[in-house]
């Protein structure tokens, strides 16, 4: 049976992991490999990467840096963050990335959905939407969550997988960063709409918040960042407490 | 040993490469038939399109030299899409046949299944075949990392050292004589996928 992935998500800039990871005995918290490593050996199912700097001079370290990462860890990461060109999108598979995330520029130019997908399978191809409630409904924001578009967010949803988008990374910017738990209207919403899996993202902060976005919103992965980054749980313990409630897990 | 993977711009081959060091090996990273000659295993990686790949391996003048190397009975793993290729056909590619090594087809996950396609994570292996090499020590209870939409169906039964379960069960494993194939991806699966590769390097 398909296993629910938890997935620990790392803010890198300049090639340093951002929002410093207070691991115990880590001695170096911004080497991007020291802490792949780290929640390696704690049994993430994948990691994400999310390259904030994104501007054109940074491709190169970026590109470096994945490489660096998949020599020194065998398992699964995405990575995301100003990915415009196929150019970009085939660097970094080629590097040793599982996945690009997609965000503002798919907004912009939808068609580079399609023709990722078409060059290198759907499977690697994951789609990042930030929405907000505005009303009655989720609007897309983009640029790092600073400019609304005005596009519904499960209108866009069920296009970016008619366009051949493997996943949906799907952050609510109403519950990032308040610990009250995943937005579960809104996620349940977009895997009602669309027929490929979805990671939640915004809120954790309780183990319960994990269980619900599973049970009750249809997730199929759940993204947090600070909750591990600051060890409040580690990822171990995340999935002993969903097996414990009958949720499948990788253990 | 020198194990060569082979580089035709499909994906990635660091993991692989570096998987294969670790387990005692020296990769040789290449598109270069007489590499593929002097190499004494040799591992097709691959992540897109069937079609493209294809096309790549044509471009190379790979794919008779990849047959030739079979037939000679080099021990030969496929991964992913790199398994995939070694069927006749593929429903992903309507113009473009595969190696032709393995008899059968590659099919597109159903979504009338219920389930959402791609297949992405985590999921167990089943059915493991006992005295197949490539997965000595591995136990059903064992989950290793999928990430694809398309699945092979071999028309050989006897060939299938593993399956998993995603709606259909289907063929995630195959052997057939110095012919190995892994629909998912041990390069990702951690320690039970080191261990695979590491069969693959000593056992194989």
């Amino acid at each position: 049976m398909l296993s629910k992935r938890i997935i620990p998500c790392l803010d890198i800039k300049d090639g340093r992991v951002v929002k410093g990871v207070k691991f115990l005995g880590l001695r170096d918290a911004g080497d991007p490999v020291s802490v792949a490593k780290a929640y390696d050996a704690q049994g993430a199912d994948e990691l994400v990467f999310l390259d904030i700097t994104a501007s054109i001079e940074n491709r190169k370290t970026l590109v470096a840096l994945v490489e660096k990462i998949a020599q020194n860890i065998f398992m699964p990461f995405t990575v995301g963050g100003g990915i415009s060109e196929i150019e970009d999108i085939r660097n970094i598979l080629n590097a040793g990335a599982e996945k690009v995330s997609l965000n503002t520029q798919a907004v912009k130019f939808p068609e580079l959905i399609s023709s990722a997908a078409k060059r290198f399978g759907s499977q690697c191809i994951v789609v990042a939407i930030d929405a907000k409630k505005q009303g009655d409904f989720w609007e897309v924001f983009i640029n790092g969550g600073r400019t609304p578009t005005g596009i519904d967010a499960l209108i866009w949803a069920e296009k970016a997988a008619r366009l051949g988008a493997g996943e949906i990374l799907l952050t609510s910017m109403d519950y990032d960063g308040t610990k009250d738990g995943y937005d579960l209207k809104l996620t349940k919403a977009i895997t009602a709409k669309v027929n490929i899996p979805v990671i939640a993202s915004g809120g954790a902060g309780k183990l319960e918040d994990f269980y619900n976005v599973f049970t009750q919103a249809g997730a199929d992965a759940a993204l947090a960042a600070s909750l591990f980054h600051y060890n409040k749980f580690s990822v171990k313990q995340v999935k002993e407490y969903l097996s414990q409630r009958g949720i499948s897990v990788r253990l | 040993m020198k194990i060569a993977i082979i580089d035709y711009g499909m994906g990635n081959i660091h993991s692989v490469s570096k998987a294969i060091e670790l387990c005692g090996a020296k990769p040789i990273v290449t598109n270069k038939k007489s590499q593929l000659n002097s190499c004494e295993k040799i591992v097709l990686p691959g992540v897109g399109a069937f079609d493209d790949a294809v096309t790549e391996l044509e471009k190379l003048g790979l794919i008779f030299a990849i047959r030739e190397q079979i037939k000679n009975k080099k021990p030969f793993l496929g991964i992913c899409l790199g398994l995939q290729l070694l069927f006749e056909t593929s429903q992903e590619a309507k113009n473009k046949e595969g190696l032709g090594l393995l008899k059968g087809q590659v099919s597109k996950f159903s979504v009338k299944s219920g389930q959402k396609v791609p297949h992405m994570g985590w999921n167990n292996l089943e059915d493991i075949l006992a005295n197949c090499p490539l997965l000595s020590g591995i136990s059903v209870k064992e989950q290793v990392y999928f990430c694809h939409s398309y699945y092979p169906e071999p028309v050989e039964k006897d060939i299938i050292a593993a399956t998993s379960d995603y709606g259909v069960k289907f063929a995630c494993v195959l052997a057939k004589d110095n012919i190995y194939g892994v629909q998912f991806h041990p390069e990702k699966s951690q320690k039970v996928g080191l261990k695979i590769i590491k069969n693959f390097v000593e056992l194989c």
